[in-house]
């Protein structure tokens, strides 16, 4: 196991791919193509990114397998995260609707 | 296989399983794991932030080109800690060194460049409190002034864990340079490198969703 650590993988492969996929998201942000297939595709590579980095440069792709779940736990948290904010955001948008001037509450309460 | 062997002998001293650097590594992993949940955290709720106020478009706010840049460095200085991994394993002291310091090069720049972007935003108008009445370009702008807060928060998080890691490179090292890693005996850079390539990877999260989106 040891020795088949020393065999490291092609990382300047892996950089162009990152550099690559940096270089594509400047690019469809300012492409006139609508907001959320933007938004969809950033976040796309962005993940595609960070999972390229974790697999290459921090070895989870050669490590047990174990490893990889225990790390995925927070992301998955993390999604769980988002949705128990959700009601939060629906309560907001809900009271925004009559009137507009109403969402700067948010602003100044701070 | 031996580990079943190990319990039938019923031994009567307790072997930890763990290894001094198979424990260092994992010890390593929770922390990254509990503060993927602080960005993780942080990000959660700048979009709750930003989908319940009107928000500025970063774009009109930010010089994307720049922070692309300073992306692109710390992807420069990821590929170098690896290489510098690489070869303390085949046993080359100096030149784990040499890309040990090309990586605080890295991060050094990077941590320079962020300080000039702040300077320059803070200058310009956007505070903790405050949003300026132009974007970058000149344009109009109006939305939430929570823009500023939630940007220096999240920005400035990540830039102490760069900070933190600049350090840290550099006690490496400097232990590098006394040679105390050798080809058996390096699983603290390696270490290293798991905290350097995760800033990194909170960077591009950070830069696609405080920048670009």
């Amino acid at each position: 196991m040891e020795q088949a650590h020393k065999e490291h993988p092609k990382y300047f492969k892996i950089f162009w791919i990152l550099l690559a996929l940096t270089v594509a998201e400047v690019v469809v942000v300012v492409l006139p193509i609508p907001k959320i297939v933007t938004a969809l595709l950033l976040i796309g590579m962005a993940c595609s990114k960070a999972i390229y980095v974790a697999l290459y440069f921090m070895h989870l792709k050669f490590e047990q397998k174990t490893l990889t779940v225990i790390v995925l736990t927070p992301f998955i948290i993390c999604v769980f995260l988002v949705f128990m904010l959700l009601p939060d955001l629906m309560a907001e948008a809900r009271d925004d609707r009559p009137g507009k001037p109403e969402s700067h509450a948010v602003d100044t309460s701070h | 296989m031996e580990e079943a062997a190990t319990l039938d002998h019923s031994v009567d001293t307790y072997e930890p399983s763990l290894t001094p650097d198979s424990l260092g590594k994992l010890g390593m992993w929770l922390f990254l794991i509990s503060d993927t949940m602080s960005f993780g955290a942080l990000l959660a709720v700048y979009g709750a932030i930003r989908a319940a106020a009107a928000w500025v478009p970063p774009t009109a706010m930010f010089d994307i080109n720049l922070t692309a840049f300073m992306t692109f460095l710390l992807i420069c200085s990821s590929v170098t800690m690896v290489k510098a991994l690489e070869s303390i394993q085949n046993g080359n002291q100096s030149r784990m060194c040499m890309f040990l310091g090309f990586t605080i090069l890295g991060g050094v720049i990077f941590l320079g460049l962020q300080a000039y972007e702040w300077t320059h935003l803070i200058k310009h108008g956007l505070t903790l409190t405050g949003l300026p009445e132009h974007g970058l370009d000149g344009a109009a702008i109006s939305g939430s002034t929570l823009f500023g807060p939630t940007f220096y928060t999240i920005t400035g998080f990540h830039g102490a864990h760069v900070t933190g890691g600049v350090i840290y490179l550099t006690c490496i090292l400097i232990k590098g340079l006394r040679g105390n890693y050798t080809a058996e005996y390096n699983h603290k850079v390696e270490i290293l490198g798991l905290y350097w390539h995760f800033v990194d990877l909170i960077w591009i999260m950070v830069f696609t969703f405080v920048y670009l989106l």
